[in-house]
């Protein structure tokens, strides 16, 4: 690493923005490392089953980035995901990991073809949006019950946000084949189709639908109210020690649901742009694995509502890429779970080297 | 079949079967779980060695034609990744809940990857003991007929739970779980301990994979299992981290698991998929009922994460 030797050199008269420029980059340069090192492990992997590392890098680019209609694929299939690390990211700030995004997705996709299916003959404007507020209720009640759980009775978010997943995608499939079933939806049990008046289309220029530009703007809201604002400060005190958040009067029970309900609520909107822009109907299509892929872009991103938008687009490029690389290379389609495991594990890993490189803190480069 | 002759008797008898059945796996992940929270440390990873467990113990019984080299196979996987998250866990500032899910995702890609030209073939089944030959109704038959793994998954329970009361391992496990700190003022190394708990305790959830590939339901597939490595996790906060409560709670789990097919097989058909989450919801339920609103559980060993 070059790094090391930089830190080497005499910091005489370092100033304090070259400090402060250091310390924000200690963890963008450890991840980039962490990420790069699960990627070259994948590769030994994929030498280790007798298949070429370089070949399915370079799929990977074509199929991923390499061309319009490729950049198009992997825009739209990083509108979800997106959405589905906020709900990972927001809670994160308090200290909670919640993990069953998956289940806002299915429930909210489900709110809104139910929407659609009950209010038909709106203005298509008024449709979209009553779609959006029942996806939004639905997967903020969702994930919302959860911090409220943790909250008042001390359950454990991680386990019973999955939990919740599950009971989700039982409920999902008891609805599409039950009550909300489209009698026409023979082979695969779907809500009926929704209103063209109420279908979501495409952004100018970029091919991919509007799922993407509400996912980059929810991004940025988050930011802003995360780092911004005095709500944002005071998730950060509670996440810290809720012991002293309680002390100094902040409304940490609000703040848990808010936050959890408000992450709920994000995934929820994935699943109506998957419902309005991408499948037409809710059925179980809903459940493709978003939720998952989310875990891993938050803590990816180190849970900075930012940092989501550039991991998401590359996941979102692996996701879109997967299909033809697993056709050319002949590898099973868990190949890109198997990816994502050893970043995912890697990521975790250099958690441990934080604070150990003095490259990124100039004030201790005097002191040998 | 005399299916129709008993009528709605079949579904008491079919949920008691059902829970024989369907509890063997929640016993072992939750034997394991209980071991590693004991010494500290949690492991939500053990949905991963799971299914990892289920397909390799598949795939080695089909390729030995031995379906017990499948389960010692499953186990010496499964401790694998209970070695990995214990070595991982080891060092400063990684997050054991984490490596726990990023461990399952990886577990459950591991083994799809590897996993695919099994889907097919067929494996050698374990055996099973039948305790209802005496009775001349099928359903009956069908009910008591246990599986051996059963039998060893109940001697464990009891073997855990005298190791945990009474023997110097037991109270090694219970020192070291309880505070790091007099743990090593005892002179025990308790990362040397914490990685072996967790070893353990991935091979036990390994072999409760092996049990779902080569008994019941008896194939290896993508979906063989529905979140029990998870719900285990669970079951050891209610069973308050007692091997014996564990094995009640796995009956208990192994029931309501059972209750959607025990009524669809008395024609009950409406509502099919509420009936298939009933375990989930009498997990969330469990929690809620017996987690406490201060956080802390009064039996709960004193260092684990997630009960702070």
């Amino acid at each position: 690493m070059s790094a090391d030797i930089t830190a080497e050199t005499p910091a005489k008269g370092t100033s304090l923005q070259l400090g402060h420029i250091l310390r924000r980059a200690e963890p963008i340069i450890i991840s980039l490392i962490a990420m790069l090192a699960g990627l070259a492990l994948f590769g030994l992997f994929l030498l280790a089953v007798g298949k070429s590392p370089i070949t399915f890098y370079e799929l990977v680019y074509k199929a991923g980035f390499g061309s319009a209609f490729s950049w198009q694929n992997t825009l739209s299939r990083a509108a979800p995901l997106l959405l589905s690390a906020l709900c990972v990211a927001l809670p994160a700030r308090l200290g909670l990991v919640v993990i069953g995004g998956e289940g806002a997705i299915v429930l909210g996709g489900v709110a809104a073809g139910a929407a659609g299916m009950y209010l038909p003959g709106l203005p298509g404007a008024i449709g979209i949006a009553a779609m959006m507020i029942a996806a939004a209720i639905a997967g903020g009640a969702w994930i919302g019950a959860v911090g409220a759980m943790r909250h008042y009775r001390g359950v454990n978010e991680t386990i019973s946000s999955l939990l919740m997943a599950y009971i989700a995608i039982a409920l999902m499939n008891h609805l599409v084949e039950g009550p909300l079933r489209d009698p026409a939806s023979l082979n695969k049990p779907s809500t009926a189709p929704i209103e063209a008046a109420y279908r979501i289309g495409e952004m100018p220029f970029l091919g991919t639908h509007w799922g993407l530009g509400l996912g980059v703007l929810a991004c940025i809201a988050c930011w802003v109210l995360i780092d911004r604002t005095s709500w944002g400060f005071a998730a950060r005190i509670a996440g810290g020690n809720t012991r002293a958040a309680e002390v100094q009067g902040l409304p940490v029970g609000r703040l848990v649901i808010g936050f959890t309900a408000l992450g709920g609520a994000l995934a929820g909107l994935a699943g109506m742009m998957e419902v309005a822009a991408v499948h037409g109907s809710a059925n179980a299509s809903l459940a493709a694995g978003y939720g998952y892929t989310g875990i891993l872009i938050a803590f990816l991103a180190r849970h900075n509502p930012l940092a989501i938008i550039p991991v998401a687009l590359l996941l979102a490029g692996f996701e879109a890429s997967s299909g033809l690389v697993q056709r050319r290379l002949d590898l099973p389609d868990a190949t890109v779970l198997v990816l994502q495991g050893f970043v995912f594990i890697t990521i975790l890993l250099s958690e441990t080297a934080y604070g150990r490189f003095k490259l990124f803190r100039p004030d201790e480069w005097r002191r040998k | 079949m005399t299916g129709a002759d008993i009528g709605w008797w079949g579904v008491p008898l079919a949920i008691l079967g059902g829970a024989i059945r369907v509890s063997t796996p929640f016993l072992f992940v939750s034997l394991g779980e209980c071991l590693t929270e004991r010494s500290g440390r949690i492991n939500l990873g053990l949905e991963g060695t799971l299914v990892f467990g289920a397909m390799s113990g598949y795939a080695v019984a089909y390729e030995t034609n031995s379906a017990w080299l499948g389960v010692l196979a499953a186990a010496i996987a499964g401790s694998m990744f209970g070695l990995f998250h214990g070595w991982i866990c080891k060092l400063p500032r990684v997050n054991d809940i984490a490596i726990g899910i990023a461990l399952m995702l990886f577990g459950m890609g591991l083994a799809f990857f590897f996993g695919k030209p099994y889907i097919q073939p067929v494996a050698p089944d374990l055996p099973a003991f039948e305790f209802g030959a005496w009775s001349s109704l099928p359903q009956m038959q069908a009910a008591l007929k246990v599986n051996v793994l059963f039998l060893v998954g109940i001697v464990l329970a009891i073997a855990m739970a005298w190791m945990f009361r009474a023997t110097r391992l037991g109270l090694t496990i219970r020192v070291v779980g309880d505070s790091t700190d007099s743990a090593r003022a005892l002179g025990i190394n308790p990362d040397l301990v914490r990685l072996l708990a967790t070893g353990a305790g991935g091979a036990l959830a390994g072999v409760a994979g092996a049990y779902l590939s080569l008994y019941y339901p008896g194939s290896w597939n993508e979906g063989i299992s529905s979140g029990q490595g998870l719900m285990a996790v669970a079951l050891v906060i209610f069973a308050r981290w007692n091997p014996i409560n564990c094995f009640w709670a796995a009956l208990m789990f192994g029931g309501a698991g059972a209750l959607g097919p025990a009524l669809q097989s008395v024609g009950v058909s409406q509502g099919y998929y509420l009936f298939y989450a009933a375990p989930y919801v009498l997990t969330l339920v469990v929690l809620v009922a017996t987690s406490s609103g201060r956080g802390l559980l009064a039996s709960a060993p004193g260092s684990l994460s997630i009960t702070k």
